[in-house]
């Protein structure tokens, strides 16, 4: 006999005879009927009218436990309000029946019963028979009294329900070992939630736990993952057990990807923030990523993914092999994405940018239209990291010219030509030929073409006066985008009132982009490890951004080692890391802004030569720009500030805002200090910076008075100098030059004094510096030889630049090299110091020394006396490798430093002692 | 948790929908439809969130089946619920099918009450499940049957039922792996792998106790400090090398194994199911002895011929035979004829496979044959150089190239009257080629 028969039934009235048929006097016939009617409700027919014939008599009382259970797990169905009163005797009953399989049922239905009336549910007690149930000597009752709870839990606001405290804990890991696969994943994904209180406890805690990692069901060892992953944090990163457990996570997540493809998409998305929390877990099993030709798409993908963070310089050639691979298969995005991660491997892995671009040229040459467009756009990446190295193959690339279609492959062209406009002959017929179409691109490649026009212009002014004004006014007249008008109106006003400042601006050196891309930011990706094996790691999203309502209002959060951290702070660790990622810190807009208005409102510029650049600009005025800008500006400029701040751009245009302020703002004019105001809240706070000393006194310079210090911010380097004039005439045409020095310390750009000083008067110059000039050792080491000229003289000083400046953000070493280095440098380079009469606690010294990037890695307790590890690295690449001991109530720490060049300890040293006393 | 469970035809027609929670409305059946049944990409991800609504899905034949959430439900646990119902579902009535789901709904919705409570998984162990979902109804059980079925879903030991009686006790053990390999012309191994499974079907009588024991290096070495180990007289039943012990790069196990058993004393002891299931899997990369090695030889002669011999060579003992074998070597797109000379087999040029498949049923240890083909090409101006895919070969052959060994499986049964020498016990090796190329 079939049941596919129910399915077929579609008479009128129906219903009707439905309801006929459940009061039917025959069982047989009411058996029919109720199936009927089943099929009808699968098939999303309304049946509501005959519920009321399907009558429900079982009886929680029945001597039968299947029964008994059958009736409460039904009486949780009946979803409506008013019943749900009379549910409660029975209910209670059940929770403490003789039978388990009854318990385990009426676990789950104070669930159901909280979901339609949660008050109730508490005011009853339910909550604390469920609690109850925890101790249940059947394994399967107290995971269901888990799960249950943990539901609840999520959307109550004492998201301590389930009461976790050592004792329950030790009855959860007992019935690990008993139950079902799933009661097992209730039961881990509730222990992911505790927080143990100190690392012996989190160690037990992981030991019960490893176990699971073997087991055939993903659901538990990912769980058993999570639970460890969190745990990790709290235990100190030299035991033993720490790095033990670390092997211990890479084969089970490997071997999670000999399942069917789904649990293997679930696991690669997890694996994917496993790799970017601790890479060290999965960095040697790269092969394992490598795509099978059978794998499905997504799956692919992610593999693809996850190959690139682990691609090294040791692995580089394998992957870039397979990559080559890929880039020929049948499936687009997967193609795009191969050729797009050939690109993130070049930027990340320097050694490789050679073969990796030899490769995209290969690929380039297949004229396989989506893979060339890909191609041109991470190569513009490729180009932003190693700028001026690979421009042999620009002519390669403008071959290519015709067959880009995608907005994002002509802007990357666009932007080439743009930047490398000098080298290319035909650079101003290129970049003429898509100004035809100008209004049908999209704004990114109308934006690129602009600031692609204007360098042209800046580098070749003779040749392409007409592209430039005929761009300028397409984008600013013709077209109703604000940030192409925006942008349009600033170069234009740049370039008519000082080109050659517009070229320090359009042209000056970029930063180069960072290594890694697409990294999850760090608190999300805490987060997230806090969510292994959930929705939330699949989708890379909290869970607030996917789930309504109530359900997970608590946000989870990472352990934080008790020991280390005060209990008042965040339990996210950010971390340096995190700052670290991002080497290359965007100028904040305020800067920009200022530097701007600077342009408009300074006093007028002296040039001293009056070049051809200049004409042209002069020519532009002619234009359209002489209504707008009041018309005098072509004299004089000066322009009044009212007429200024139309101009102040509404928005800051993306390719703008990551080049650096060329010139910080030199003038002491009010407005100017306003703009002060609002800068200061964008910068970070940096480094120490010695107080301003006098350099140079005005006596021995012929009244010019210069005092100064050296200071880092953001990863630069900078002089900061206030020039005072104390004779009685004014002065012009400063310049400044260093001699060598052991840093290799020049300027970045030329002292940015454009305006006389006059008399009484002084400025505040910020000199950005860096360390790719000529290298001479010097003594003292720090010693800086500075000549400075201006229109009267030139003078000559040295000052003694502090060593901090010289510390970089990525000096913190990983803890294994640490170990190894310290073990490796001999120990007659070992020199200790001692720094006298400070009062700080451990906590505040790594926190004031990482604002000098000397990070701790990591800190141990000796017998009461407090030990901190730490490193810094200098400019010129040596590792400053640092003992700190503190003991309680000696105001006098042991600092020993090692370095292969124990020469730089002692000012080293100095640094410490500076940076701890201000 | 789980939200609603739905069965799709492949037409997008609902044949079972199951809903546990009230945020799931009616149009989450028509959404999963709409946007992944019937889209027009191929399906992106096994993971769909429509209007903030998740949808698990997995496919079996032509039948989809979904489930539904709008929590942050454990996605692993997800998917491996969704294999379990299937498994669930074979093992009540056989292969997944739109006629034999039709024909069982009703069977269904009662295995979808009994294995998903609320959305929370239960115990969904076949063996225990059809102790009490039958389609017969429960009546007629005494008390000690019906306490008994209870303690078993929800006991320690839910995937065998107590009271089973064989009148002959026997078990069968699989060991079948499957070995990758990727070689480099010259013979240089780039990578190699054996991936296997332990399959046990037991017929066994009461509530025995085993215990697994194989040629695990950690074991082997542990006990050597002891005294002597007990297989070092056996004659080793694989072809590969005498080699004593392996070693397991990670492994993991069927539910019934005692884990913490296994990660404190590394002995595998469990209460076997009753039935066919998969003990363990395990991944091995030390020592794999590779069956078969293929020694190729390209050359191009002008521009419109190339010569191609390629050398297979067993590398087992000679008194095993290795069987369907089949090499395939790849030849360019461009190839308008090609001749072929094999020592041993069959081979064939299969232009719509661009390959010529060489096959051989049977081949004894330490032997070689040698297949030669003259391609001849048509004169193309594509100036992009043929890639020369690897040479891919298939084969079966009977002993684990993991070099894993069964050393016991004993079998303890206090309360009944059979001992270990009682139980008839089988093993068999089967090791077949996973990917296993050679590049050329």
């Amino acid at each position: 006999m079939t049941d596919s028969k129910y399915f077929t039934t579609n008479k009128k009235g129906e219903i009707f005879e439905l309801k006929a048929e459940l009061n039917n006097e025959k069982k047989e016939k009411r058996k029919e009927a109720v199936k009927k009617v089943i099929a009808a409700m699968t098939v999303g027919k309304d049946v509501r009218y005959t519920f009321s014939d399907v009558s429900c008599t079982q009886d929680c009382e029945d001597p039968n436990p299947l029964i008994r259970a059958l009736a409460v797990r039904t009486m949780g169905c009946i979803r409506v309000d008013k019943i749900t009163e009379y549910l409660c005797e029975p209910l209670r009953k059940c929770l403490k029946d003789e039978d388990p399989y009854v318990r385990k049922t009426a676990a789950v239905c104070v669930a159901k019963l909280h979901d339609i009336n949660a008050q109730m549910v508490e005011d009853q007690g339910f909550l604390d028979s469920l609690r109850d149930l925890i101790a249940d000597s059947n394994p399967m009752v107290v995971a269901n009294a888990v799960a249950a709870l943990s539901e609840i839990s999520e959307s109550h606001p004492n998201s301590n329900l389930l009461d976790l405290n050592p004792q329950n804990i030790n009855k959860l890991l007992t019935a690990l070992n008993e139950c079902t696969e799933w009661g097992q994943t209730f039961i881990l994904d509730c222990l992911s939630n505790y927080n143990p209180k100190d690392e012996r406890e989190a160690q037990s805690i992981c030991e019960r736990v490893t176990p699971r990692l073997s087991h055939a069901n993903s659901a538990v060892v990912l769980s058993a993952v999570k639970v460890l992953m969190k745990f990790l944090e709290l235990l100190p990163k030299d035991s033993d057990y720490y790095n033990t457990l670390l092997k211990k996570l890479s084969p089970p997540l490997v071997t999670l990807l000999s399942g069917e493809p789904e649990v293997q998409y679930v696991a690669l998305r997890n694996i994917n923030l496993i790799v970017q929390k601790r890479p060290e877990i999965l960095k040697q099993e790269i092969k394992v990523f490598f795509v099978k030709y059978n794998d499905p798409i997504y799956v692919k993908l992610e593999k693809l993914d996850i190959m690139i963070r682990l691609a090294s310089q040791a692995n580089i050639a394998q992957v870039l092999a397979e990559l080559k691979e890929y880039a020929t298969e049948v499936d687009v995005d997967f193609v795009r994405k191969a050729v797009r991660a050939i690109g993130r491997c070049a930027i990340k892995v320097e050694q490789s940018a050679e073969r990796c671009v030899s490769t995209l040229l290969d690929l380039i040459q297949t004229k396989v239209n989506y893979v060339v467009q890909e191609a041109i756009v991470v190569i513009r990446d490729i180009f932003r990291k190693y700028p001026n190295k690979y421009e042999s193959i620009i002519a390669t690339l403008c071959e290519n010219l015709d067959s880009l279609d995608e907005p994002d492959a002509r802007a990357a062209m666009i932007w080439i030509v743009g930047e490398y406009a000098e080298r290319i002959d035909n650079a101003d017929e290129l970049l003429e030929s898509f100004l035809e179409g100008f209004h049908d691109e999209s704004t990114q490649v109308q934006l690129t073409l602009l600031t692609a026009i204007v360098k042209l212009f800046l580098k070749k002014p003779s040749e392409t006066q007409e592209l430039v004004q005929q761009v300028l006014s397409l984008a600013t007249q013709d077209s109703d985008n604000p940030d192409l008008r925006d942008r349009g109106y600033i170069y234009w006003r740049l370039l008519s009132t000082d080109p050659v400042t517009a070229k320090e601006v359009v042209l000056s050196e970029k930063p180069l982009i960072s290594e890694e891309t697409d990294l999850i930011e760090p608190t999300l990706l805490d987060e997230l490890i806090c969510h292994i094996g959930s929705l939330a790691s699949v989708y890379h999203k909290p869970p607030s951004a996917f789930v309504e309502g109530s359900h997970g209002i608590h946000r989870k959060h990472l352990p934080v080692q008790h020991s280390s951290i005060d209990t008042g702070e965040s339990p996210v660790s950010g971390g340096p890391a995190a700052a670290m990622d991002q080497p290359h810190v965007i100028p904040s807009q305020g800067d920009l802004l200022g530097d701007l208005l600077n342009l408009d409102l300074g006093p007028p510029v002296n040039v001293p030569q009056v070049s051809s650049m200049q004409m042209g600009a002069v020519d532009l005025l002619g234009g359209g720009l002489d209504s707008l800008l009041g018309g005098d500006l072509g004299g004089g400029v000066g322009g009044s500030p009212a007429v200024g701040q139309n101009f102040i751009p509404s928005s800051v245009p993306n390719t703008f805002a990551p080049s650096p302020t060329p010139a910080p703002p030199a003038t002491s004019s009010g407005l100017n200090d306003l703009f002060e105001l609002s800068t200061g809240m964008a910068i970070t706070t940096g480094g120490y910076a010695v107080p301003k000393a006098v350099w140079l006194p005005a006596v021995k310079a012929k009244g010019l008075e210069i005092s100064g210090t050296f200071s880092r911010r953001q990863g630069h380097m900078y002089m900061d100098m206030t020039f005072t004039n104390k004779a009685l005439q004014h002065m012009t045409d400063f310049a400044i030059q260093f001699n060598k020095n052991s840093f290799g310390v020049i300027p970045t750009s030329p002292l940015p004094v454009h305006t006389p000083l006059m008399p009484n008067q002084s400025i505040e110059i910020s000199l950005p510096l860096n360390t790719i000039g000529p290298v001479m050792k010097m003594d003292p080491l720090n010693n800086l030889q500075v000549a400075v000229k201006n229109s009267i003289d030139v003078f000559y000083f040295s000052v003694l630049i502090p060593l901090n400046v010289f510390f970089v953000e990525d000096g913190k070493m990983e803890r294994q090299v640490f170990l190894a280095t310290w073990k490796d440098i001999p120990n007659e380079n070992e020199l200790q110091y001692q720094i006298k009469d400070c009062h700080l606690n451990a906590d505040t010294v790594s926190g004031k020394l990482q604002n000098n990037n000397i990070y701790t890695i990591a800190k141990r307790n000796v017998e009461g006396q407090d030990m901190l590890y730490q490193s810094l690295k200098l400019t010129n690449g040596i590792w400053i490798l640092a003992e700190l001991r503190i003991q309680p109530g000696n105001p006098n720490y042991t600092l020993s430093l090692k370095c292969r060049a124990p020469e730089v300890s002692q000012y080293v040293y100095q640094m410490y002692d500076s940076v701890l006393k201000n | 948790m789980i939200g609603g469970l739905f069965i799709y035809n492949h037409k997008g027609e609902v044949l079972i929908s199951r809903v546990y929670r009230d945020d799931i409305g009616r149009n989450a059946v028509d959404a999963f439809r709409v946007n992944v049944i019937h889209a027009r990409q191929q399906v992106r991800s096994p993971v769909t969130n429509i209007a903030r609504t998740s949808f698990f899905h997995v496919k079996r034949s032509n039948i989809w089946l979904a489930a539904v959430t709008k929590q942050n439900v454990n996605a692993a646990m997800v998917f491996e619920f969704l294999y379990k119902m299937c498994d669930v579902m074979t093992a009540y009535f056989g292969k997944i099918s739109e006629e034999n789901i039709k024909n069982n709904f009703v069977l269904i919705y009662e295995l979808l009450d009994e294995i998903l409570d609320f959305g929370y998984p239960q115990n969904s162990e076949t063996g225990a499940l059809k102790t009490f979902i039958t389609q017969q109804g429960i009546k007629g059980q005494t008390k000690e049957e019906q306490s008994q079925i209870t303690s078993q879903v929800t006991g320690q030991i839910g995937w065998r039922r107590e009271g089973i009686k064989y009148r002959r006790n026997e078990l069968f053990l699989d060991v079948l792996e499957s070995v990758n390999l990727l070689m480099s012309p010259q013979g240089q191994v780039l990578s190699a792998h054996v991936s296997g499974r332990v399959v046990m079907k037991s017929y066994l009588s009461g509530m025995p106790e085993c215990k697994f024991g194989m040629n695990d290096k950690i074991v082997i070495d542990k006990q050597g400090k002891g005294g002597a180990s007990d297989d070092a007289g056996k004659s080793d039943l694989g072809g590969g090398s005498g080699k004593q012990s392996i070693a397991i790069d990670d492994c993991t196990f069927h539910q019934c194994v005692r884990l913490s058993k296994f990660d404190s004393e590394r002995s595998i002891s469990f209460i076997p199911p009753d039935g066919e299931y998969e003990l363990m899997r395990y991944r091995t990369t030390k020592d794999i002895i590779l069956p078969f090695r293929v020694i190729p030889l390209v050359r191009e002669v002008g521009r419109t011929k190339l010569e191609v011999k390629v050398v297979i060579k067993s590398n087992f003992k000679p008194s095993l035979l290795a069987q369907k074998i089949e090499v395939r070597i790849p030849t360019p797109l461009n190839t308008s004829g090609v001749q072929v000379i094999c020592m041993k087999g069959k081979a064939k040029y299969k232009a719509s496979e661009n390959a010529i498949v060489w096959k051989i049923k049977r081949m004894a240890g330490m032997k070689e044959s040698q297949i030669s083909a003259e391609i001849e090409l048509l004169p193309t101006n594509d100036k992009k150089k043929w890639a020369r895919p690897p040479i891919s070969m298939n084969f079966e052959v009977p002993f684990a190239p993991s070099g894993l060994k069964v050393r016991y499986l004993k079998v303890f049964e206090s309360k009944l009257n059979y001992s270990d020498h009682d139980v008839i016990k089988w093993v068999r090796y089967i090791g077949r080629s996973g990917i296993y190329e050679t590049r050329c």
